[in-house]
């Protein structure tokens, strides 16, 4: 189990920096594909409500996320800070890996105001491919149903 | 942000011009939650499914005032403030639930039925024969302020004025012809989220009327020919200028839409192509070919339909420069797998990460920080003309003076 938690931690690790330090042509292979990516609330994942502010379940939804954040979207330059906590991890079904970790993100704008951005857990199920561990399922549930301007950068 | 009295003011009858000050003043900001949120106009509240049985409750607001809207035990909805009559207090704490047959504020435990009157006075004959209220003390003289409801297609209106006119002829035959046309079978929640904007609540409603901004702001749309100024479609402004219903119709045709291209306009990327189209896989569930149709209802009420995604959003005034957009994403009860997946894939498009939307979140606050210094100074607003009716072309900020057409009405200015 101690191996695992490693593995998991590694994992969120390398995934939260390649967010936070702008390599996000990155973050589409930290899954499988298919895959389900979703950011959502504690009170929608509560009541089953099961739109996403961001819902993506393939790697190729994941991908043109990113290409729309670099290509298409208008949103002012902006970075995240994540912290990511210690997962609670236990042995899924088939070989998968299921854990639940807490995260905390602060959102620093272009003119230096660093905010509280979103708070929550990811609900994971990761399997190994190949000796790389990569998320089949990642639901963000933040705390808070409430956003600040507009969310651009994926959590 | 104060500006003082003298500048409040409009340079003319021009429906094309707008002051700035309308964006940053107090004064103007208080007034506008008496004479228009509290006025005779209709505010959307709930849907008719959050209150399904008697003594379902929800909690919302009408500008900001905080109300309770309830299924009585009679089957109808009421709506009164959310406030005891007593010292103040709110009345109902949570987003909503089932009360049971009364509601008992928490602060002395006056207690209200569901039609919001006072029934009940906690120690009201006082203790041991001492204290208590007056005998003359009339329960029925006192409770919060109560609204009038009305539904439409799943939804809840309501509305402070006794002289608001009926939901349906506030709407007109023609919006309620849009609404209806969305929102044709019983519905079903697929997600709530509130987006917190730093800006004033006229600058988000503009913004949802204006069809010119759409394909120009949101390049994702021109990209992958969502929408395109040069499609079919247009706009519907009702008779008094506060509603509206945008359309597009049809899918662009690449060879000739050139007029992207050839002013060299930002959204056109030709060469930007999706790694997943199933976003786009879109089916025209109404059947006519509409689509994107967005509605809004004067004040603060947008129906939504881009594609396959449906939701309906509500402007929640906070102050002179800032306010929530609450969204409620929906589909139909009685959808499909396949179509529940499809709308799902397709609230991609809106909502605080939307790729056709996430801009509206920004660009509010970018004009409210780019006027700061200029609130006698006006903006333009003449894309199709000076009027304020309905136009066969989207490239028009028609929908956006019948808005101001409106509001100077209400307000008097």
């Amino acid at each position: 189990m101690t191996g695992l938690i490693e593995r998991v931690s590694r994992l969120n690790a390398d995934y939260a920096r390649a967010i936070d330090d702008d390599r996000l042509e990155r973050w589409p292979e930290f899954f499988t594909d298919p895959c389900l990516y979703k950011i959502t609330s504690a009170d929608n994942y509560r009541r089953g409500f099961e739109a996403g502010l961001v819902y993506a379940d393939s790697r190729g939804m994941l991908q043109d996320r990113v290409a729309a954040l670099r290509e298409a979207n208008i949103y002012e330059r902006q970075a995240y800070r994540h912290l990511v906590g210690l997962p609670a991890v236990s042995g899924g079904d088939g070989g998968a890996v299921r854990a639940e970790t807490p995260f905390l993100v602060v959102r620093v704008m272009r003119d230096g105001t660093m905010d509280l951005f979103a708070t929550g857990r990811y609900v994971d199920i990761m399997v190994d491919e190949g000796g790389t561990l990569r998320f089949r399922e990642r639901l963000v549930v933040c705390d808070s149903s409430r956003v600040d301007t507009l969310l651009a950068i994926p959590l | 942000m104060a500006v003082e009295d003298s500048r409040r003011e409009w340079p003319g009858a021009s429906l094309a011009r707008v002051p700035y000050w309308v964006y940053q003043d107090e004064a103007n900001y208080r007034a506008e939650l008496r004479q228009i949120f509290e006025g005779p106009t209709w505010s959307y509240v709930c849907l008719e499914s959050d209150v399904a049985k008697p003594g379902d409750y929800r909690t919302t607001f009408v500008g900001e005032m905080p109300i309770v809207v309830v299924r009585g035990p009679d089957g109808a909805i009421h709506a009164f403030e959310n406030r005891c009559a007593h010292r103040g207090a709110l009345i109902a704490l949570d987003d909503g639930g089932n009360t049971g047959h009364h509601f008992q504020c928490v602060y002395h435990a006056w207690t209200y039925d569901l039609e919001g009157q006072l029934v009940g006075i906690a120690f009201e004959k006082g203790s041991n024969g001492r204290g208590g209220m007056p005998p003359s003390f009339c329960k029925a003289e006192h409770g919060p302020r109560r609204l009038r409801t009305a539904t439409l297609h799943g939804l809840v209106f309501a509305s402070l004025s006794p002289e608001a006119p009926p939901l349906e002829a506030y709407l007109g035959d023609e919006v309620l012809g849009r609404v209806g046309r969305v929102l044709r079978r019983p519905l079903r929640v697929m997600g709530r989220f509130v987006q917190a904007l730093p800006n004033n609540w006229k600058l988000y409603v503009e913004n949802v009327k204006d069809t010119y901004h759409a394909s120009l702001l949101h390049a994702f749309f021109g990209t992958f020919r969502i929408t395109r100024l040069t499609q079919g479609g247009g706009v519907l402004v009702s008779a008094d200028g506060g509603h509206h219903a945008s359309t597009t119709i049809a899918r662009a045709d690449d060879a000739v839409n050139t007029a992207y291209r050839e002013q060299g306009i930002r959204s056109e990327k030709s060469e930007y192509r999706l790694a997943d189209p199933s976003l786009l896989d879109a089916v025209d569930e109404f059947g006519d070919g509409i689509q994107l149709q967005i509605l809004t209802v004067f004040p603060g009420f947008v129906l939504q339909q881009i594609s396959n995604s449906l939701a309906v959003r509500q402007v929640l005034p906070k102050g002179p420069s800032a306010m929530e957009l609450h969204w409620t994403y929906l589909g139909f009860a009685d959808d499909p797998d396949e179509m529940r997946r499809r709308r799902l894939k397709q609230s991609n498009l809106v909502g605080p990460a939307g790729y056709v939307s996430m801009e509206d979140g920004c660009v509010g606050g970018f004009v409210q920080r780019g006027v700061a210094a200029a609130g006698a100074a006006l903006s333009v607003v003449n894309m199709g003309g000076e009027g304020a009716e309905s136009q066969d072309t989207r490239a028009t900020e028609a929908s956006v003076r019948g808005f101001w057409k409106a509001y100077r009405r209400y307000m008097g200015q």
